[in-house]
């Protein structure tokens, strides 16, 4: 699905944000992705969503590496991936409808299927009396709903949210995670960057913790009524873990990928 | 398929002035275009005019032997009309001289003692090898002091001023194109800048990078088409009006300024090539900035 080999990534001339990075997620993998305010989660982030090159190391996606491939089948990976913005990224300009619609748009789809299969995953997230509105006239909550559906309308393979439950309350971030569970169950992958380690701890997946650019693994062990545990591409586990947390974890600094 | 407008670059004020100053420069083009065209039909018509034909002209008689200058311009029109390839040589009249001067030197002002030469024209025989040489050394020789003139230096005199002019004009229609180019790159450039944010998301998301240059392209033709468009309505007008002043003079001392249907076509491509640059323009610039993208 994805792997990253040896990835450094630095802006211009500055220090290396992102520190060999070694990684793979599996197909149907779900990942927390946490750590402290500046440590590389929106760049690894973008890594992962080809939003930037990484300045050394390798990434492929979809047994394809991306740095040898022609340029012109990026656009079809990228169409694999959906990306939820931290600050949401909606086309103000747009209806609320169009945004959403613009992943299928893009890929070519019939404009008549377009506004059913929008209209009705609006609808889903509680938006669809809000199809012609503009998103500045949105809660930031609805925003937030916005663009999840904008990055799952397409059905990706891949998805990578930050910080989607960063401007709603608990019972709607719930309602999000069990959404991207659904997802998950359907086999779409799913990265979620996030600070809320209460709502980490809810879940059983495994974390992806960065600290000072450098990438651990913890594996953890769903405890009885827990949400499932998906262990999928998490790397050989090292034991070791002192994170206080509902589910039992083990901890391994950017090991070799499973 | 029309080109979907997910990019909001009607809202923007980068392409505000993009339609007028392509109206401008269309309307300079077509100016200098119609200019070089109209002289280019001018001197070939001159030049038609007066290819097989020559002009002999006999000096004006002075007091003591003017009743001998019918005898001497019959005695030059038997040698011409016995000279093989001529068609045939005519005496112009008296009249019809001081008609062709009249134009220099005024309506009515030819002064009846003026000395008039005497002009006679000669059309040659199609395709006619011609000794010229020969033909002035035995005029010269019946009447001392006769020219024969076959305006070859006049014509590739004015060849030279049309092929001259054709190039100053063409070059300045290039000139006009290059600059109509530079406008659309910095106002393309300026729309990149100031959509950065959609277009990223577009590209995020899947968009290929033709999918956005043609929302570029859609918009700097539509442009194009309105200011070409503007600026040829002007140039007509420009163009009617003046070939109208140029009707109204005294028209012998001016070439006939006409406006020919191939001249009406090629001031029509004009708002069409405007479109073309600019559409191609925006493409190559959009497709450039994009391809620094990841």
């Amino acid at each position: 699905m994805l792997r990253f080999q040896n990835v450094g990534l630095r802006y211009g001339l500055g220090p290396e944000v992102l520190r060999d990075v070694n990684l793979h997620l599996a197909p149907g993998s779900f990942h927390f992705l946490t750590g402290p305010s500046g440590a590389g989660k929106s760049s690894l982030l973008k890594l992962m969503y080809l939003g930037l090159h990484p300045s050394r190391g390798n990434i492929s996606m979809f047994n394809q590496d991306v740095a040898t491939i022609d340029r012109a089948e990026l656009p079809g990976l990228r169409r694999r991936v959906g990306v939820v913005f931290q600050n949401f990224r909606l086309l103000d300009h747009l209806s609320t409808l169009d945004n959403v619609a613009l992943p299928l748009r893009i890929a070519g789809a019939k404009e008549g299927t377009v506004r059913e299969h929008v209209a009705e995953l609006l609808s889903w997230v509680g938006l669809g009396n809000h199809l012609d509105v503009h998103p500045p006239t949105l809660s930031d909550g609805e925003k937030q709903r916005v663009a999840i559906a904008r990055a799952v309308i397409g059905r990706p393979s891949l998805l990578l949210a930050d910080e989607p439950t960063g401007s709603v309350d608990l019972e709607q971030g719930l309602r999000i995670l069990h959404l991207f569970e659904q997802l998950n169950k359907i086999g779409t992958t799913v990265v979620i960057a996030t600070h809320d380690r209460g709502l980490i701890r809810r879940f059983s997946h495994p974390v992806l913790k960065l600290e000072r650019g450098k990438l651990k693994i913890r594996r953890r062990h769903a405890q009885p009524g827990h949400p499932q545990n998906n262990p999928g591409g998490t790397p050989e586990a090292a034991p070791d873990s002192s994170e206080p947390s509902a589910a039992n974890e083990t901890e391994d600094s950017h090991g070799p990928a499973s | 398929m029309a080109p979907r407008r997910d990019l909001p670059l009607d809202r923007d004020g980068s392409g505000r002035f993009l339609p007028w100053l392509i109206a401008l420069m269309v309307y300079l083009a077509c100016l200098a275009l119609a200019g070089a065209i109209m002289l280019n039909d001018a001197s070939a018509r001159w030049q038609s005019g007066l290819t097989g034909s020559m002009t002999v002209q006999i000096p004006a008689p002075d007091t003591a032997s003017l009743s001998e200058q019918p005898t001497v311009v019959a005695a030059i029109l038997d040698v011409l009309k016995n000279t093989p390839g001529i068609r045939s040589a005519l005496a112009l009249s008296h009249d019809k001289v001081i008609d062709l001067i009249e134009p220099w030197l005024g309506q009515g002002n030819v002064a009846s003692d003026l000395p008039i030469p005497v002009l006679i024209d000669i059309q040659l025989e199609e395709n006619a090898a011609f000794d010229t040489v020969a033909l002035a050394i035995q005029l010269e020789q019946v009447a001392p002091g006769t020219r024969l003139d076959d305006h070859e230096i006049w014509i590739s005199r004015m060849l030279r001023l049309s092929q001259t002019v054709g190039a100053i004009a063409m070059s300045i229609v290039i000139l006009i194109g290059i600059a109509a180019a530079a406008t659309v790159v910095f106002v393309t450039r300026t729309g990149l800048a100031v959509h950065h944010g959609v277009i990223e998301v577009l590209h995020i998301i899947g968009a290929r990078d033709i999918y956005i240059a043609r929302q570029f392209q859609a918009r700097a033709l539509s442009l194009a088409l309105r200011g070409g468009l503007l600026g040829l309505i002007l140039a007509v007008l420009t163009l009617v009006l003046l070939t109208g002043i140029a009707g109204k003079l005294d028209g012998r001392l001016l070439p006939t300024l006409t406006i020919s249907p191939w001249l009406w076509g090629s001031l029509a491509a004009l708002p069409l090539a405007a479109v073309l640059i600019a559409t191609l323009t925006a493409r190559i610039t959009v497709i450039r900035a994009l391809s620094r993208l990841p």
